[in-house]
C-alpha cells in the first residue's frame, strides 16, 4: 500500500527549486504533488511521481541529493469534519503522524487525498485499514492522475 | 596483528617491548643541557661560514662567544623559508662543496623548491635518528618492512630506507606505484611494518578490504606514518583497518628530513631528539614563548647538521609541547601531533583556531569527514564565522527534525573542539569550489574589508 515518495535536499536560495523540476521535466517524468519543508537555511522537498527510481536516478546523476521514503496515502471525506473523522482513526490506532500534506488531485464531494509519514508505514498500513480508513494503492492513485 | 581492536595510548601496550636504539635517547636532562648547550656553540660557529647567517648574526649583535646558556639561544636571529628560497640553490652550505655527499628538496608547491645538503657525517647521524624512532615503535632486526614513500628528492623514502637497513631489518623499496601492487607484495613479502603517509595507509587499507583481504590476513604489526598532518581519529581508523599499531613521526627537509621527533610506545606525543635539535615553541604573533603545554609555532635549531645548519628555524607547524615524563624513560621532549600551520591560524574573537580543528570535530560526527568551507567576517564589532558543509547523499533524512539535529551535533562539535561557536550551513553537495591540489578551506572576508 505504500507510496514511494522522493525527498530532496534543497539549499534555500534563488533557483534551487527549478533545477530538480527542469532535470525531471528534461527527462519526460510527471511530478504528481509536491510539499516543501523548509527552514530559513535548507529545505527538504518531497515528490511523488510514477516511475520512482528513474527519477532517482537523473536526479542523483545532476548532483541532487534524494532518498526515498515511504508513505500512505488515505482517502478522506471530502465534507466538513470529514479529516478529524480521520485522524480520530489514527489516534485510536495509536499511529503518531510525522508530517502530511494533500496529494494534487482530488475527487470533488467523495474524497481529498492526503499523504502521511507515519513511522512503520507497513505496520500503519494494516492498523488503519482495520479502523476503517481507506488507504489508496499507488496503482489507483497514479491511475487518478492521469 | 591477531586483534583488530584499538590499543588504549597513554601507556605502554601490553606485550609491547620498549627498547632503546641509542642510550643517548635517555640521557639525563641536565646532561643534555650541557650538551645542547656545548653543540648550540658549534652550530653558531658553523653558521658564521655562510655569509646569509654572518649578516644576520651581525645584525642582531650576536656571536658563537655570546652564547653562554640555553636561555641565549633567544639572541639568535630567526631563519624563514624565503630565508632558503633567497639564498637557491645552496647559498646556506657551511662546508666546501666536495663535503657533500646528498642533496634533497622540498617540494615546490609553494613557490620556488628548497634544497639541502648532507655530508658524510649528516647521513650517518640522520641515519641514526631514523633508526631511533623506528625501534621505539617495534622495528625489530628480524621484520621486514614495506616501505610506500616515493623515493626522490623528497627526503621521506631514501630517510627512512637508511634507518630501516640501519636497524638490520628487511627494506622492501616499493616506492610510489598502484595500490593494489603495494597490497601484494606486502601480503607476498610478508611485511611486518608500512611506511607511508597517513592517508595512504587508510587507502591501502581500503583496497585490502575491496579485495577480500581481512586484517589478520596480512603480517603487519607496526605502521610509521609522517609527511603529513593527521588527527587521532585517522590512527584509529588505520589501526582498525590494517590491524596494526600506528606510530606518528615529525620531520621537515629544512631541518633534516624525517627523525626530528617520533613516537615511543606510549604514543602520546614524539620524543623531540633533543640531543641533535632545539626545539622552541612560539606565538607566531609576538615570537615569545607560549604558554607551558599550549599549542604554538615550532622554532627549530639544528645542533649537529654541518651542511646546511639552521638557526631558530620558522617551521609554520603549530603543535604543543609536553615536558612531563613518559613512561618510556626517554628525556626527550614530546610534541603533539601538528595540528595546523601557523600560516592557516585564524583568530576568532582572540581565540586562536585551526581549520583542522573543524574538520575534527566533522570527524567526530561521521567517521570521514565531508567537504567544508570556513568563512570568516566581521559585520559589527566582533567575529563570525560561518562554516559550510557539503551533506553527502547518506546524510539526507526525509524528516527535517533529523536534519536539525545533524546540523546541531555539528555545531556541538565544533563548540567542543574550537571553544567557538560557529553558525553550520548546511550546503549540496558539490557546492563548494574544488581546486586541483590543496582544497581551499578559509575565506576571511575581515583581511578583505582592511584591504
Ligand atoms: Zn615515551
Amino acid at each position: 500500500m505504500q507510496i514511494r515518495q522522493l525527498s530532496l535536499f534543497l539549499e534555500n536560495k534563488p533557483g534551487q527549486l527549478r533545477i530538480p523540476a527542469k532535470v525531471l521535466g528534461d527527462a519526460g517524468i510527471d511530478i504528481l504533488t509536491m510539499s516543501l519543508a523548509d527552514t530559513h537555511q535548507f529545505g527538504i522537498l518531497r515528490l511523488v511521481v510514477k516511475d520512482t527510481d528513474r527519477a532517482r536516478a537523473v536526479l542523483e546523476d545532476a548532483g541532487v541529493v534524494v532518498n526515498v521514503t515511504d508513505v500512505l496515502a488515505v482517502d478522506v471525506p471530502d465534507r466538513p469534519g470529514g479529516l478529524a473523522s480521520v485522524l480520530e482513526a489514527f489516534e485510536n490506532a495509536g499511529l503518531g503522524i510525522e508530517y502530511m500534506y494533500p496529494f494534487a488531485t482530488r475527487e470533488r464531494g467523495r474524497y481529498a487525498t492526503l499523504l502521511f509519514r507515519l513511522e512503520d508505514p507497513a505496520k500503519a498500513a494494516s492498523l488503519l485499514q482495520q479502523h476503517g480508513v481507506r488507504l489508496v494503492s499507488p496503482a489507483e492513485l497514479f491511475a487518478r492522475a492521469g | 596483528m591477531a586483534s583488530s581492536s584499538i590499543v588504549a595510548r597513554g601507556a605502554l601496550p601490553p606485550g609491547f617491548e620498549n627498547r632503546l636504539y641509542d642510550p643517548a635517547e635517555a640521557l639525563p636532562r641536565d646532561e643534555l643541557s650541557a650538551l645542547q648547550l656545548r653543540r648550540l656553540q658549534e652550530t653558531v660557529e658553523r653558521a658564521a661560514r655562510v655569509p646569509s647567517y654572518r649578516e644576520a648574526l651581525g645584525r642582531a649583535g650576536v656571536s658563537a662567544a655570546d652564547i653562554r646558556s640555553l636561555d641565549d639561544l633567544r639572541r639568535l636571529p630567526f631563519t624563514v623559508k624565503d630565508d632558503l628560497r633567497r639564498n637557491y640553490p645552496l647559498g646556506l652550505l657551511a662546508v666546501p662543496r666536495e663535503q657533500v655527499v646528498r642533496i634533497h628538496g622540498s617540494s615546490g608547491t609553494t613557490g620556488r623548491p628548497t634544497f639541502v645538503a648532507y655530508t658524510r657525517r649528516d647521513l650517518d647521524t640522520w641515519t641514526g635518528l631514523v633508526a631511533r624512532f623506528l625501534v621505539a615503535g617495534g622495528l625489530r632486526p628480524e621484520h621486514t618492512v614495506h616501505v610506500a614513500f616515493g623515493y626522490g628528492l623528497f627526503t621521506g623514502g631514501f630517510g627512512l630506507h637508511y634507518g630501516i637497513e640501519r636497524v638490520g631489518a628487511a627494506v622492501v623499496p616499493a616506492g610510489g606505484g598502484n595500490t593494489p601492487r603495494h597490497v601484494r607484495l606486502i601480503q607476498d613479502l610478508g611485511a611486518q611494518v608500512l611506511i607511508c603517509t597517513p592517508s595512504y595507509a587508510l587507502h591501502i587499507g581500503e583496497v585490502a578490504a575491496a579485495e577480500g583481504l581481512r586484517p589478520d590476513d596480512l603480517a603487519l604489526r607496526f605502521g610509521h606514518f609522517g609527511g603529513e598532518p593527521w588527527t587521532e581519529e585517522l590512527r584509529q581508523e588505520i589501526e582498525r583497518s590494517l590491524g596494526i599499531l600506528a606510530f606518528n613521526n615529525y620531520g621537515l627537509s629544512e631541518v633534516i628530513g624525517p627523525g626530528v621527533a617520533g613516537e615511543c610506545g606510549v604514543r602520546e606525543g614524539m620524543h623531540v631528539q633533543e640531543d641533535h635539535f632545539i626545539v622552541e615553541c612560539l606565538d607566531p604573533k609576538t615570537l615569545e614563548p607560549v604558554p607551558e603545554g599550549e599549542v604554538g609555532e615550532l622554532v627549530i635549531t639544528s645542533l649537529t647538521k654541518e651542511a646546511t645548519p639552521v638557526l631558530r628555524y620558522r617551521t609554520r607547524d603549530l603543535a604543543a609541547l609536553d615536558r612531563r615524563p613518559c613512561p618510556c624513560g626517554r628525556t626527550g621532549v614530546r610534541m603533539g601531533r601538528v595540528v595546523g600551520r601557523s600560516d592557516d591560524m585564524l583568530i576568532i574573537r582572540g581565540v586562536n583556531v585551526f581549520p583542522s580543528q573543524v574538520e575534527e570535530a566533522l570527524l567526530r560526527v561521521d567517521g570521514t569527514a565531508p567537504q567544508y568551507l570556513i568563512e570568516v567576517s566581521r559585520p559589527g564589532a566582533l567575529d563570525e564565522v560561518k562554516v559550510k558543509v557539503e551533506l553527502r547523499p547518506g546524510d539526507l533524512r526525509d524528516e527535517m527534525r533529523q536534519m536539525i539535529e545533524l546540523k546541531d551535533r555539528i555545531d556541538r562539535e565544533i563548540h567542543a573542539v574550537t571553544g567557538i561557536r560557529m553558525s553550520i550551513e548546511l550546503v549540496a553537495p558539490g557546492a563548494l569550489e574544488r581546486s586541483p591540489g590543496k582544497a581551499r578551506r578559509v575565506i576571511d572576508h575581515r583581511k578583505a574589508a582592511v584591504a
